[in-house]
């Protein structure tokens, strides 16, 4: 089938590498992938600081983008919460509301697709280190995934998942983290503990944004830890 | 910024950096979500039963005015006298009546977050009445002159050493700091209180309307001794503790004490529906009950966030937030702290006072997960956020976004001044990250920033192609 | 207008605007609201077991973990056996209860003097006594619960005040879980409740230093439970 692949404006810039592993692994599997010039965002930002109407005028672009495709893959849980769960909460009373639900009803993120709509589990990758998840908040709780990224690892030759011991946000949050930086950092520190207790090399997850926030923190702390989004080591073989 | 958003900023910056008091509020809060886990395996079905417990609040507040009749009713027909306050100065006036009528002269209250909203203790000390929180946990912040730390656990910033120190300059009686010998100081001097006082003062979990009863949810007994000793008893609650019916209590009690303290069912659970009966042995000659609006009904009158009226208090948002386990109780500055404060706070008190609580979230959802009743607790933040800005935008937020969309959607503009302008402007980062003079300040303060790559992701596929 | 008028309008006002029903969010389809039956609850609270056995065996590890003394007896000399044991363990001089054919009963066989509270009663009396003998209404299996109330145990006071209470219940009032407990009440008060209705679910306890357990805080640092 034909693929489009959304890549948010973060990865764009900071992790190309992470959308670079999804056409791969897309292509590999057979798939034609397209990938829209603009918008480089889905809107989120004026969202979520609750300018709606700024929101929209972003969003609306990516949805006329989006009309025609068959699936949408979101390279981010947390975009792709923004565009399948909140685009019909944006839209609401707009004449773009039908739109927003259908553009809605066809979004996935990435790990999400894989498994769950093209039953996939095992992409041959191998991958030889001792791993722990961090579950993107918005991934896990707007977009309910938490099976799929796990059922992709198992796969992974050579890989050792440790789950933490709690499950909790890495406090990047967004324009969060610029308006509070001090708890924004506070939670990160207490994710990194977490990550650093169950002696894992790598933080995985689906969210570059929170790598981006997670990596930040080790970096300036010095922790022994890397971080690396899922697709980077599914496209690893 | 308002001053309560001042305020807030300065104490979440020193708390949430300061380890001690994240290591003793995480510790305490990891031994709840043990306990709290091992009793929600308990249930059959917990996701169930909280569908269960969301469909019997939706009915209770979205037939409010019908409920409530049905609760006074019930009430007045065994001989309580019902008060009804829409202020909480109204509320206090009300309390302050009773006491003075009844020539009291020493109260004894038990643990009521509806008595913290409106400030009733300080009413009645002003008024020259002698006010005790039976509550241990509220006596040892009553003692410290302090506000509780949070709804359920209201010590739970205190070490036994600190409670050991007021103990000893208010009570004179510290003999160690172990728990159990400290408990014992303070139920020897609470029990002369029970007995000696004129008035107790108790809160309700929920509002029986078929029966007319309150139901009262404690571990320590000291609200059943609240109830019973005393000749006067005065109940405290907001109209929204609603429940329709006696039974709905089976689901409601153990779904309380599970999320609220990690225990299938709390110490005493009590329903209380009228003063003493021909008959009994004992209980007050009068029962009095305050219903408190105090701005519920401009929540109701919100259809959005009506289920915000669905909470009953349990702490279960707090206790699973990080902000709340980062920043501590008192930052807030609230009655109600955590995300259901964070959430019904700007619409109690002014959306534009207090909308710094809705934006100081990472809007992770874990609060929306953990509330028993299912209140949409992030999606509420969300919402207030929306409402603030449309009632009184930041022109430079404004500003900000509506500069954003252009750059957004116009691919050789974001290349042009995104990609390429953010590559540029790295060359000279190095020369103030982390300082005052960088623009990424706030980020770099305390995180590194990763580099914009040599070939962004547009740049390889516009190649490849 | 007074203010019960005021805030019963603001109420319906408030109300004539339909809020979304729960677990509507984000277009999920959900059905309306309609109140739970007592087996919607029974389906999602915990287990109770199929047996008197056992719902006793739940009823004694419930109080095991709750710290409550759970005794099951054979009959009512087992039962005066056990409380005489109890005066000779704590010393007892006196006792406080009720009227009751349980109480009468074990108030006869203890020998001691008896504040009675429903003959009327000095509350500091009541609260020098070592041990308040009461009935019950029923032993929940569900969640380790006595259920007394205002009228079958000797008032409001009495299961609280001293620092023991000792509850006589018989096989019988073992009831499966709450649900079921409710509905022996409205059964058998429905008509006329008493003024207080309390679910007693070990003795009085306090986490609020540290988070560390400590049994009486304000109530009995001792719950006895004697049924035959």
């Amino acid at each position: 089938m034909t693929v489009t692949l959304f890549i948010p404006c973060f990865v764009d810039l900071l992790y190309p590498q992470v959308g670079i592993a999804m056409v791969k692994i897309l292509e590999k599997l057979g798939h034609k992938v397209e990938c829209p010039d603009s918008p480089a965002c889905c809107g989120q930002p004026a969202f979520n600081t609750g300018y709606w109407d700024e929101s929209r005028d972003v969003a609306v672009k990516l949805l006329e983008q989006l009309k025609d495709a068959e699936v949408v893959v979101i390279a981010s849980g947390s975009c792709g919460a923004m565009m399948k769960v909140f685009y019909p909460d944006l839209f609401a009373g707009t004449p773009h509301h039908a739109l927003a639900r259908q553009v809605s009803g066809r979004c996935f993120e990435f790990s999400q697709f894989l498994v769950d709509q093209l039953g996939v589990t095992d992409l041959g990758a191998q991958f030889p280190h001792r791993v722990t998840f961090h579950d993107g908040c918005h991934s896990l709780r707007e977009m309910r995934i938490h099976a799929a990224p796990r059922r992709l690892m198992q796969r992974v030759q050579g890989l050792e998942l440790i789950e933490m011991k709690q499950t909790v946000c890495c406090g990047f949050g967004g324009t969060f983290s610029a308006k509070f930086p001090m708890i924004s950092t506070a939670m990160g520190e207490v994710k990194c503990g977490l990550a650093l207790d169950t002696s894992a090399e790598y933080v995985v997850s689906c969210d570059s944004s929170c790598l981006m926030h997670i990596q930040g923190l080790i970096d300036r702390q010095k922790k022994p830890l890397k971080t690396i989004h899922l697709a980077e080591i599914l496209a690893q073989s | 910024m308002s001053t309560a958003a001042v305020a807030f900023k300065k104490d979440a910056v020193r708390l949430s950096a300061d380890l001690r008091h994240r290591a003793l509020i995480q510790g305490a809060l990891s031994k709840y979500e043990l306990k709290r886990d091992e009793k929600q395996a308990l249930f059959q079905d917990w996701q169930g039963a909280r569908q269960l417990a969301a469909e019997t609040k939706w009915e209770a507040v979205n037939h409010l005015d019908t409920y409530l009749d049905q609760f006074v009713r019930g009430l007045e027909a065994r001989g309580t006298k019902v008060h009804w306050a829409s202020t909480a100065q109204q509320a206090r006036d009300i309390m302050v009546g009773i006491c003075r009528e009844k020539s009291a002269r020493s109260i004894v209250k038990s643990k009521a977050m509806t008595a913290e909203e409106i400030h009733l203790n300080e009413a009645l000390e002003h008024a020259g009445f002698d006010v005790v929180e039976s509550d241990l946990g509220e006596f040892i912040v009553q003692l410290r002159e302090e506000a509780p730390y949070h709804i359920v656990f209201p010590a739970m910033h205190l070490t036994r050493g600190e409670i050991k120190d007021v103990f000893e300059r208010k009570l004179h009686d510290a003999p160690s700091d172990s728990p159990e010998e400290l408990t014992m100081v303070a139920r020897r001097v609470l029990r002369q209180k029970y007995v000696q006082a004129d008035v107790g003062i108790t809160g309700a979990n929920f509002a029986v309307a078929e029966t007319g009863m309150v139901s009262v949810t404690e571990n320590e007994g000291n609200a059943r001794l609240t109830a019973a000793l005393p000749k006067t008893m005065i109940t405290l609650l907001g109209i929204e503790k609603i429940v329709p019916r006696l039974e709905d209590l089976a689901l409601f009690l153990p779904m309380l004490a599970t999320v609220g303290a990690g225990q299938l069912i709390s110490g005493y659970n009590t329903m209380y529906g009228g003063p003493r009966q021909p008959g009994e042995a004992d209980g007050p000659e009068e029962f009095h009950v305050v219903l408190l609006d105090n701005n519920r009904t401009a929540i109701l009158a919100d259809a959005e966030q009506r289920d915000s009226l669905h909470c009953i208090r349990c702490g279960a948002c707090l206790n699973v937030c990080p902000i709340y386990r980062n920043v501590g109780g008192h930052t807030y500055g609230t009655t109600y702290p955590g995300p259901i404060g964070s959430v019904i706070t700007p619409n109690l008190r002014g959306l534009q006072e207090w909308k710094h609580l809705s934006y100081s979230s990472s809007l992770c959802g874990a609060c929306t997960e953990a509330c028993p009743v299912k209140i949409d607790l992030a999606h509420h933040l969300l919402q207030n956020r929306r409402n603030a800005s449309r009632q009184k935008p930041s022109f430079l937020q404004r500003m900000a976004f509506k500069l954003f969309a252009p750059l957004a959607t116009k691919p050789w503009l974001w290349s042009l001044l995104v990609t390429k302008g953010g590559r540029f402007g790295q060359i000279f980062h190095g020369l103030v990250k982390g300082t005052r003079l960088d623009p990424a300040y706030v980020w770099t303060k305390t995180r590194d920033l990763p580099p914009i790559a040599r070939q962004s992701f547009k740049e390889w596929w516009k190649e490849r192609k | 207008m007074s203010e019960r008028e005021n805030i019963l309008a603001r109420v319906k006002e408030a109300l004539t605007v339909a809020a979304p029903l729960p677990g509507s969010h984000h277009g999920a389809h959900a059905e309306p609201a309609s109140l739970p039956t007592q087996e919607d609850h029974r389906r999602v609270l915990p287990l109770v077991g199929e047996s008197f056995e056992e719902r006793v065996a739940l009823f004694a590890k419930n109080s095991d973990e709750l710290r409550s003394d759970f005794k099951l007896l054979i009959d009512q000399s087992e039962l005066v056996a056990a409380l005489n044991k109890l005066r000779a363990a704590e010393g007892w001089t006196r006792v406080a209860s009720h009227k009751g054919s349980l109480t009468d009963a074990a108030c006869q066989a203890l020998g001691l003097p008896v504040l009675l509270t429903d003959a009327g009663f000095d509350k500091t009396e009541l609260e020098k006594c070592p041990v308040g003998i009461s009935e019950c209404d029923a032993l929940v299996a569900q969640t380790g619960s006595v259920l007394v109330t205002s009228r079958s145990a000797g008032g409001r006071a009495l299961s609280v005040l001293p620092p023991h209470h000792v509850v006589l219940a018989r096989r019988g009032q073992l009831v499966p879980g709450l649900p079921e407990a409710f509905a022996l009440v409205k059964q058998k008060y429905g008509a006329d409740y008493p003024s207080m209705i309390s679910f007693i679910t070990g003795p009085s306890r306090t986490g609020d230093i540290e988070r560390i357990l400590v049994l009486g805080a304000h109530g009995p640092k001792k719950l006895t439970i004697l049924c035959f």
